[in-house]
């Protein structure tokens, strides 16, 4: 019971500052916080609620030993670590095209060593 | 019934959801490789209602935390309350779905479908996905109840509701990303 409220009341809390680091942002006309700052931040407000529903809604790690569900979590995440990191890393190199981006031109150009005139 | 019941009944199934991440771990790559592409369309920036999307969220987060309400008083055995707390999660998860199929047929409407942009193909593979679940948990959770109504709480049905309830708890931790990766920082960047 103690763990689901906490958890409930602590994830609250964590979506409503990621809500409102946002909407502050978006307010202030993208000035309030630099996007360097802010994007990480929401990223790490989302792992900490990852951890805290693991934790507190799914008991992640109470169970008694042999840990089989956390080793295939943990495998789970290493998975999806190599798949979602290697899908960005490629496609981000592999082609300027893959991500959009306003300055492509500019990257190739500067990347590439390429001289315009 | 004590945590260690729980765990050798759940492996299997904990085993599925670990695949179900990997396979939503797929789509979230897909969608942050195209989330640019919208060829000429709009961005998420003008799709997106951030308020509508908080509404959604906080919805799915008091129906996982009611869930594990239910399937605590099952481990009580009250049938009653159980009972209120499993209807109580599948009409928030109702008005979730209901919520998020309001947005899908707007946007639809507006010529913003999955055939608009690269990008709105990969929101909507990515986020129905997540809603396709959500139906399929909800008629789950709907049998689960008449179930529990007409041959009351015996162990087995103790067990599924645990089952069903790693289940919505799961669906709630992929929105949390949904919800910060898609609308959060499509709205932000």
């Amino acid at each position: 019971m103690k763990s689901y409220i906490s958890g409930f009341i602590i994830s609250l809390i964590l979506t409503l500052t990621a809500f409102a680091l946002v909407s502050q942002h978006v307010n202030s006309e993208h000035q309030a916080l630099p996007h360097n700052i802010l994007i990480p931040a929401i990223i790490v407000l989302a792992i900490v609620q990852l951890i805290t529903q693991l934790v507190l809604f799914l008991h992640l790690g109470r169970e008694n030993k042999p840990r089989f569900n956390l080793t295939i979590f943990l495998f789970m995440l290493l998975v999806v670590g190599l798949l979602v990191g290697g899908s960005l890393w490629i496609m981000a190199n592999l082609d300027y095209h893959g991500m959009h981006d306003k300055n492509v031109d500019e990257y190739i150009i500067h990347d590439e060593g390429v001289h315009t005139h | 019934m004590n945590q260690h019941d729980d765990s050798k009944t759940s492996l299997g199934f904990w085993i599925y959801l670990m695949t179900d991440c990997i396979i939503f771990a797929s789509l979230f790559a897909t969608y942050a490789v195209l989330r640019g592409s919208t060829f000429g369309g709009p961005t998420g920036e003008e799709l997106f209602s951030l308020p509508f999307v908080l509404v959604e969220t906080l919805i799915l987060l008091t129906s996982s935390f009611i869930c594990g309400l239910a399937l605590l008083a099952a481990r009580r055995k009250d049938k009653k309350q159980t009972l209120i707390l499993l209807g109580a999660t599948i009409l928030l998860g109702l008005a979730f779905i209901g919520m998020e199929l309001n947005e899908f047929t707007h946007l639809v409407s507006e010529g913003n479908g999955w055939q608009r942009s690269a990008f709105l193909s990969a929101f909507f593979t990515l986020v129905g996905t997540h809603g396709l679940h959500i139906t399929i948990g909800l008629i789950w959770a709907s049998f689960l109840g008449i179930r529990i109504y007409s041959r009351g709480l015996k162990n087995i049905a103790i067990k599924r509701l645990f089952l069903f309830s790693l289940f919505w708890h799961f669906l709630d931790i992929v929105w949390i990303f949904i919800f910060t990766i898609v609308y959060l920082m499509g709205v932000a960047l």
